[in-house]
């Protein structure tokens, strides 16, 4: 009876022995299955960064070409002693063409000649005209203009598109990279900081478009979002967390509030478009209406994030005051506030940041025009940056891609900024 | 007057009331042992008066905006001949808008007929008279709110609980937007929407097979209502967001799993911000990595197989919509297993479990309910995403699940019918609408299960 017992048991132990290795076995599998998932998010994460970076970076240099521009008053088409409004309207685009035929004979066939002209940029004429306005006395004079190179050219001094890539495959053609191989021996080429791209609107060519205009309509399109959103949202949490009698109103706007952040974003879009353009008549791709969608997007945000850090307050402080006579509203004014504040700011700079990052309800009230100049103020057409990343991403010409990722870096930039900004807030008042 | 001069003397009345107010509270207690017998201090009086100044004039003026522009429209059109107001509603839109911006000296003359001078003219007059009609109406509303108030000051007039009453319906009108917003979302995707049916169909709309609305730009063809069936949208939206959820959900979930149950509370403090990074990218990132580095990459790595991949494939789509979502998954999930008690790992490790034996065995089927509710959270953020799908996915509708082929989407439909120019009467604009309350409707009914199942599950464990 022992014996058998025994038996058994051993017998047991022996089968959950042998069963151990194989349990061990699938315990570290599992492991692996979960360390892999998070290396597999870690590759995903760094894959995009590096592809950003990668193709953005050679965005912030812009090539230049130092050219001798003979300014001849006649090819100009300028009298002596022309008004400024004459110089502004002269042709400058003739003696450029000329001081590069001069440079380079070799270029005798119409097809060579265009290859050779698109050597500068299509803007180049209104970089020599800045300069004669800025000094008259350049005309007549044959001087060294540094020019801004077309951005094929510019992306083969770059590096970009090397002579070994067949001709087919690339833009510039053996003709182009063989006179600006001797322009870059000559030390007519250079490299410097693209400046036009922070102080320049959109352009039709890539060498000539920046993102300031994207940068005014961003600013003047959150600025009106957060005027709308935070005291908004700040009310309501209020309300909801210190004011809200238990029933079925507030129920209702609580189950609201937690449906609108799932909404999808271009739903509010599309109320945009309706309401505010349509029946109330408000200016399309405006700043005005886009910040009113977007705070409309972030208020959810800001509500629930207020609601978590007016909820943190002590009870001991609402008390005290209550205590020595405070009104409710005082309490919550004078007390209560102040102390949630680092909480409600981080919220309202968490809701900024996706209100910063948003392009579909912008796309879908207009916001997506083709803008040159800087808007002044909320009721002018403007695009923000997300959107011109969308548009410039849609451009067929090559030199754009390297703008759109020069743009989303600068996005990004700001993105984190502001989470950082957000994230040493709650860190330096929670110490305290 | 032009509405910020308005504004701006609105806001120098509202401040004259407040010391008006304060000024009146001490006279009316001037003879009888001065400030100490009001029910108040003399500031809430003078909020008081300032409030009952400022608000309903505001309530005017907004009022008055709203509805400025409609009715100014309404009045000049119809003084117009008759043959305008038989013009189809885009004509009769231009022919007004140059009217509008000649009368406000935008544009000259020179391409406008006699009747449309006419007509600016008389838009001058009333926008000059809607202007000082405003003015008027909105300065009498604020001096009688301030009359009134001044009138009501006695020294038992408890005018503190009178203000902070007034503030609790201001908080309160706040908190009720998000129904407001609500109901404005239903209601204009719903009119428009029910616009659209009168052309086409509900049935036509709910099961045709066939989505193509670019015929219906030129009225007079045959053929012309186009046709708006929604299933191929609809496969497509699906077929891109199960592509998002293969990648995301066992990532997301292993992740989650992983930092939760096994990694160092060092490792964990690490990754678990890492991840999230990859929540914080805009979408249009996301569009363009997908665009113009994943999808090239899919389509070679295909043809090296010898697969014909569309260029622009719902792989590809919903591969990076899966990146995106991860993270989304990641603390859904992490929450989740986090709520768990740990009676229960516990006692499953007791009986000589293994860790990964308890979680699949313990763990994760009390975890179920409230990993289902995330990851149709999860669904309803892949079926409402628009940036990645409109920059990476096809436009033309072609009725499939492969996910080599190029499909398209719910959003990428109302994004192709909006942008650019439209004339809004058009199905094709509507048909933007409808295809917006299908997504409202679909993402709302996900929403409400999931939050349902959520909470069900949270309360098991409280």
């Amino acid at each position: 009876m022992n014996n058998t017992n025994e038996q058994r048991s051993s017998r047991a132990s022996l089968a959950i022995q042998a069963s151990l290795k194989k349990r061990y076995a699938r315990e570290r599998r599992f492991q692996w299955y979960g360390r892999v998932a998070v290396i597999i998010g870690f590759t995903f994460l760094f894959v995009l960064l590096f592809d950003i970076i990668s193709k953005g970076t050679p965005a912030f240099t812009q090539q230049y070409i130092r050219v001798t521009v003979n300014l001849d008053p006649a090819e100009l088409g300028l009298e002596p002693g022309a008004s400024r409004e004459q110089m502004f309207a002269a042709d400058y685009l003739s003696p450029i063409r000329s001081s590069l035929r001069a440079m380079f004979p070799d270029a005798s066939s119409r097809k060579d000649k265009q290859s050779l002209y698109r050597l500068v940029s299509a803007g180049a004429e209104y970089n020599v005209r800045d300069q004669v306005l800025a000094d008259p006395g350049l005309i007549g004079q044959t001087s060294e203009i540094w020019l801004r190179a077309h951005s094929e050219a510019g992306s083969y001094l770059k590096g970009q598109v090397g002579a070994d890539t067949p001709e087919a495959d690339r833009r510039v053609n053996d003709l182009q990279i063989a006179w600006l191989d001797r322009l870059r021996a000559e030390g007519r080429t250079e490299s410097r900081f693209n400046t036009t791209f922070f102080t320049q609107g959109d352009s039709r060519e890539p060498e000539m478009a920046g993102i300031k205009v994207a940068l005014y309509g961003s600013f003047f399109t959150l600025l009106v979002t957060f005027v709308i959103a935070f005291p908004i949202g700040v009310a309501a949490a209020i309300y909801l967390e210190e004011f809200a009698p238990r029933n079925r109103i507030t129920d209702l706007i609580e189950i609201n509030i937690n449906n609108l952040a799932a909404v999808p974003s271009i739903v509010f879009g599309l109320l945009g478009l309706a309401v505010f353009i349509n029946f109330f008549g408000l200016p399309r791709s405006a700043p005005l209406v886009g910040g009113i969608v977007l705070s409309l997007i972030t208020l959810p945000t800001i509500i629930i994030t207020s609601r978590a850090a007016i909820q943190a307050v002590s009870p001991s402080i609402r008390q005290a005051a209550l205590g020595v006579g405070a009104s409710k509203l005082q309490t919550v004014v004078h007390h209560v506030l102040p102390v949630a504040m680092p909480g409600i700011l981080t919220g309202a700079i968490i809701g900024m940041a996706q209100a910063l990052g948003e392009t579909a309800p912008l796309l879908m009230i207009g916001m997506v025009a083709f803008i040159m100049d800087a808007p002044a103020g909320v009721s002018d057409a403007a695009t923000v940056l997300p959107v011109q990343i969308f548009l410039w991403a849609d451009s067929p010409e090559r030199g754009f891609t390297e703008k759109t990722s020069a743009a989303i870096m600068v996005l990004m930039g700001f993105l984190i900024v502001m989470n950082a900004l957000a994230i040493y807030l709650r860190r330096h008042f929670e110490q305290k | 007057m032009d509405t910020t001069t308005v504004f701006l003397v609105l806001v120098v009345l509202t401040v004259a009331s407040f010391f008006m107010g304060r000024k009146r509270s001490h006279a009316v207690v001037s003879g009888q042992g001065g400030a100490r017998m009001l029910h108040s201090l003399p500031k809430h009086y003078g909020y008081m008066a300032a409030l009952w100044a400022l608000l309903p004039a505001l309530l005017v003026l907004a009022f008055w905006l709203a509805f400025e522009s409609t009715i100014l429209a309404r009045l000049v059109l119809s003084e117009l001949p008759p043959a305008v107001k038989q013009m189809p509603a885009t004509e009769q839109g231009l022919y007004f808008n140059q009217i509008v911006s000649y009368a406000r000296g935008s544009s000259d003359a020179v391409q406008l007929d006699a009747s449309q001078v006419a007509a600016a003219d008389h838009y001058r007059t009333l926008v000059s008279s809607s202007g000082a009609i405003k003015a008027l109406l909105v300065f009498l509303v604020a001096l009688l709110g301030a009359g009134l108030a001044l009138r009501r000051i006695r020294p038992a007039l408890r005018a503190r609980n009178h203000v902070e009453d007034i503030f609790k319906w201001i908080l309160f009108a706040c908190s009720f937007l998000a129904v407001l917003t609500t109901l404005g979302i239903v209601l204009s995707v719903l009119f428009e929407a029910i616009r659209f049916f009168q052309i086409i169909p509900l049935a036509d709309f709910l099961f045709g097979l066939e989505w193509s609305p670019q015929m219906a730009i030129r009225a007079e063809q045959v053929g012309a209502s186009g046709s708006f069936g929604l299933i191929p949208l609809l496969v497509g939206t699906l077929l891109i967001s199960a592509v998002a959820m293969v990648i995301a959900v066992p990532v997301g979930l292993m992740s989650a799993i992983y930092l939760s149950e096994y990694a160092s509370e060092g490792f964990r403090a690490i990754a678990k911000p890492v991840l999230e990074i990859l929540a914080g990218v805009p979408t249009v990132v996301y569009g363009f990595f997908a665009a113009l580095t994943v999808a090239p990459f899919i389509r070679t790595l295909g043809e090296s197989f010898g697969l014909d991949v569309a260029s622009e494939s719902a792989l590809a789509a919903g591969l990076v919509m899966g990146i995106m979502i991860i993270p989304f998954v990641l603390s859904l999930s992490d929450d989740i297993l986090n709520a768990v008690p740990d009676t229960l790992r516990e006692a499953s490790l007791g009986m000589g479990a293994t860790m990964s034996e308890t979680i699949r065995n313990v763990l994760l089927p009390a975890a179920l309910p409230g990993i289902v509710g995330g990851i149709l959270l999860a669904v309803s953020r892949a079926i409402g995403e628009t940036m990645i799908v409109v920059m990476a996915a096809g436009l033309s509708a072609k009725l499939s699940i492969n996910p080599l082929e190029a499909v398209t989407t719910i959003t990428v439909q109302i994004v192709t019918l909006l942008v650019g120019d439209q004339e809004f009467d058009s199905p094709k604009t509507l048909a933007a609408f409808a295809l917006g309350l299908v997504l409202f409707f679909v993402t709302l009914m996900l929403n409400i299960i999931a939050l349902y199942v959520v909470r069900k599950y949270r309360e098991q464990y409280e």
